[in-house]
């Protein structure tokens, strides 16, 4: 929450008229909360095989100079409790110190807590395998939580429900051709660049979350979702949603939702949403929740609607309740042609002439759903950079993506996510970051010299899926939108260590920063 | 942004005229530094005159080895002249990779070396190509135009009519872009012409200069490798969160071995 929303509220009743807030890009960069602001140190114990005995962390994470909204809970309950990763490391220790330091609040973005904890894991995976002498693939699948192991409690809390970490490998490494790497890192070098790659294998927890396990970790809230399905006499259909669509294309997932579920045709279908004086009560979209709890707070909604038309439709057409099925649309006698659509049913729930007895008229459905675990999107993400010595610019020259976010229901939709998420995690790893000088002054405080990506930061992206279901989630979805943020950083740190053969190098890997480690590395 | 007077001329002597009359007047070409500038109330001038409306100020002719550029003419109306591609294509390469489309289409030569930047792009041809600038007063050569940070040897009411640029045998411009800005952090403008070679350097200065050491090691073996053993003293370089001074200093080298590579 920020300070002008309440602001607002208040002058708005002093003056006892609307007010709005209009803030500009200056006021932008100075005010809004930062993210992901940790200094951590790793340490895994291995066997001899590379196989991770345990993993200790010290993290220091900062504040900000004011608590933000999920200002502790981010480098806490949403990093340490991501800790273990994809892999099955039996003992973890994780110690994190919040500071208040005199930057602007550090509150939740994209990821929130698991870009952090992907990471710092993702790097110490790549230090260990050169350590070992182990290829970076290799390495990952010795250490992979086996898919027969689901649902895998992990020594940090979380217990994830569905995975199988090597397909999403398998299926990355072929779309990265990971074999052909060292040809392609031997013609890059005929031309004077280094060329690395990189790989992050991410989980994260989504589908934010059962009201009772939040409860015990000191939220205010409960975690649940709503929604609320209206047939108009008409037969179109409104579906509120107490998520909100800020780009996410919920109007097209959500009016999808209803129209497989209720056979209704997708155009008579509105979805409505951000209006607090016409939608529900309603937690809102973050954490990949909006289709991962909202949706199925709409297909709980749309199920209630099927039940009450059976009763409609078994009274209209003269049959036991029981003898009704519903398909595409139409509540028909088993067995029989004679039935009814759906719009007619709703017709006769607004005109009740001939009604069953005691049933309310009506179409208009709500619905609640509260998730009884976490939803865990994982996957693998294969970057390919090539390195100019001479410059310290690194170009990514090729991006993989394999993620599980379960069952997609709207494949366009999810791929945008994950193309966004990607330069959102790009724009991590080598351009952004707010800087303050010895002052505490902001210096970068408008886009001359804070380092958005562009298009021409990026290469086009090689996507695909490895899905599994997760089997306490009533539509099979894990949900999307975090992941590429999550995954892409330590993809593209490891392929800029590896280009240069370095062990470390802060994020953002800005072309002053690679020259210098480039300059070490050949020294 | 602070209230102010707008006004637009359409000739050089009203231009200088009202200049003259204002409190505290500038000159507005394109207005792609002096706008956001005022915005950000960096700057508040009383009022703003506008060189928009002076034809004679526009415009791009070749007379033998001489390219003549209008002061109003926009970076991507260099950058598309064909007059220009053919005599100095690394001048309009450098007009084509100039901010963004809206900055190429509002921006102007005269606006961009009036305004004197230490990260523009021009001031690297300018000195580069040691062309002549051309004021409603004088001529002054480009190596004594450019005299500090945003500061130039115009006078207040002077204004810049056009660019003389020669043509050279051969020229090539090298940009590294700051990654935000897409400002040179450091621009190396080569040219050869009858086996004298000019290096015009941006953003890596106070503002742009001329490359002495650079020149002096290509002036007779005009290769990238003679760029090699010249000392480029870090005292004098801009550093900032982009680029410390070292770093600078290391990328005038690489740049210029860049653009002498292109030459060839």
């Amino acid at each position: 929450m920020y300070s002008e929303e309440l602001v607002v509220g208040w002058a708005c009743r002093k003056v006892n008229r609307p007010v709005k807030w209009t803030s500009d890009r200056t006021e932008a960069f100075l005010a809004d909360a930062h993210g992901r602001d940790h200094v951590a140190h790793a340490e895994m114990a291995m066997d001899k095989n590379g196989k991770f005995l345990a993993m200790r962390v010290n993290t220091t994470a900062n504040l900000g100079a004011y608590l933000s909204t999920f200002a502790t809970m981010v480098p806490s309950y949403l990093y340490a409790f991501l800790l273990a990763g994809q892999y099955s490391t039996p003992l973890i220790y994780s110690e994190v110190k919040a500071v208040f330091t005199n930057t602007a609040p550090v509150d939740a973005a994209r990821g929130a807590g698991r870009p952090e904890a992907t990471f710092l894991l993702e790097r110490l995976v790549d230090v260990c395998a050169e350590d070992m002498g182990l290829d970076p693939a290799e390495i990952r699948r010795r250490n992979f939580i086996p898919v027969d192991a689901f649902p895998y409690q992990t020594p940090v809390v979380q217990c994830y429900d569905s995975g199988d970490y090597n397909a999403a490998l398998d299926k990355a490494l072929a779309l990265a051709d990971y074999e052909g790497f060292a040809g392609r890192a031997e013609e890059a070098k005929s031309r004077g660049k280094c060329r690395g790659i990189g790989l992050s294998s991410y989980v994260e927890a989504c589908g934010i979350a059962p009201s009772a396990a939040v409860g015990q970790l000191g939220a205010g809230v409960g975690l649940w979702e709503s929604a609320q399905v209206r047939f108009n006499p008409t037969g179109n259909v409104q579906v509120f949603t107490g998520t909100h669509s800020h780009g996410q294309g919920h109007e097209t997932t959500f009016a999808q939702l209803v129209t497989e579920q209720l056979g209704v045709p997708i155009e008579n279908i509105e979805v409505i949403h951000g209006d607090t004086s016409k939608t529900q009560f309603g937690m809102g979209t973050y954490g990949s929740r909006s289709l991962a709890v909202g949706g199925v707070a709409i297909a709980k909604a749309c199920e209630k609607l099927i039940e009450k038309g059976k009763k409609i439709a078994a009274h209209a057409l003269e049959a036991a309740e029981g003898d009704i099925e519903f398909a595409d649309g139409n509540f028909a006698i088993a067995g029989t042609d004679k039935a009814m659509n759906i719009a007619e049913v709703a017709f006769n729930a607004y005109v009740p002439h001939s009604y069953p007895e005691g049933l309310e008229p009506g179409f208009d459905e709500n619905a609640f759903f509260d998730p009884m675990n976490f939803s865990f999107p994982a996957g693998t993400h294969i970057c390919e950079v090539e390195v100019d010595p001479d410059t310290g610019v690194v170009e990514i020259v090729k991006y993989s993506a394999v993620d599980d976010f379960g069952k997609l229901i709207n494949p366009m939709i999810v791929e945008g996510q994950v193309h966004g998420g990607i330069v959102h995690g790009v724009g991590q790893a080598l351009l952004e970051g707010c800087q303050y000088d010895s002052d505490g002054q902001l210096i970068t405080a408008s886009y001359m010299d804070y380092a958005m990506p562009r298009a021409d930061n990026v290469p086009s992206f090689d996507v695909d899926y490895a899905p599994t279901n997760p089997p306490h989630n009533p539509l099979g979805v894990k949900g999307c939108g975090e992941a590429g943020a999550i995954g892409a950083p330590p993809a593209v740190i490891n392929a800029i260590s590896n280009a240069l053969g370095i062990k470390h190098i802060d994020m953002p890997a800005t072309p002053e920063n690679v020259w210098r480690a480039a300059q070490t590395a050949t020294s | 942004m602070y209230n102010f007077s707008y006004q637009k001329v359409s000739s050089i002597a009203d231009a200088v005229d009202a200049i003259q009359k204002a409190e505290d007047g500038k000159f507005v070409a394109g207005g792609q530094t002096m706008l956001p500038t005022m915005k950000h109330r960096l700057a508040s001038p009383s009022d703003v005159i506008d060189l928009g409306g002076i034809d004679e100020l526009k415009g791009i002719s070749v007379d033998g080895d001489t390219v003549t550029i209008g002061a109003m003419t926009t970076h991507a109306e260099v950058a598309a002249s064909s007059d220009v591609q053919g005599a100095i294509p690394a001048l309009a390469n450098l007009a084509g990779n100039i901010g963004d489309p809206a900055v190429r289409n509002r921006g102007t030569l005269g606006g961009s070396i009036a305004n004197n930047d230490p990260a523009a792009d021009y001031p690297a041809a300018v000195i580069g190509l040691g062309a002549t600038v051309k004021t409603n007063k004088r001529e002054i050569s480009g190596d004594e135009f450019f005299t500090g940070m945003f500061e130039t040897a115009l006078e207040d009411d002077e204004v810049i009519t056009a660019v003389l640029f020669p043509k050279a045998d051969a020229s090539a411009y090298m940009k590294f872009e700051n990654p935000a800005s897409r400002y040179a952090i450091v621009g190396v403008f080569v040219a050869s012409s009858g086996g004298a070679v000019k290096v015009g350097v941006t953003g890596a200065t106070a503002c742009a200069h001329r490359g002495m050491r650079l020149e002096e090691a290509l002036n007779g073996n005009f290769t990238a490798d003679a760029v090699d053993g010249v000392e480029i003293p870090i005292e004098k370089m801009n550093s900032d969160i982009h680029a410390s001074a070292e770093y600078r200093a290391h990328l005038v080298k690489v740049m210029t071995k860049r653009a002498v590579e292109a030459c060839s």
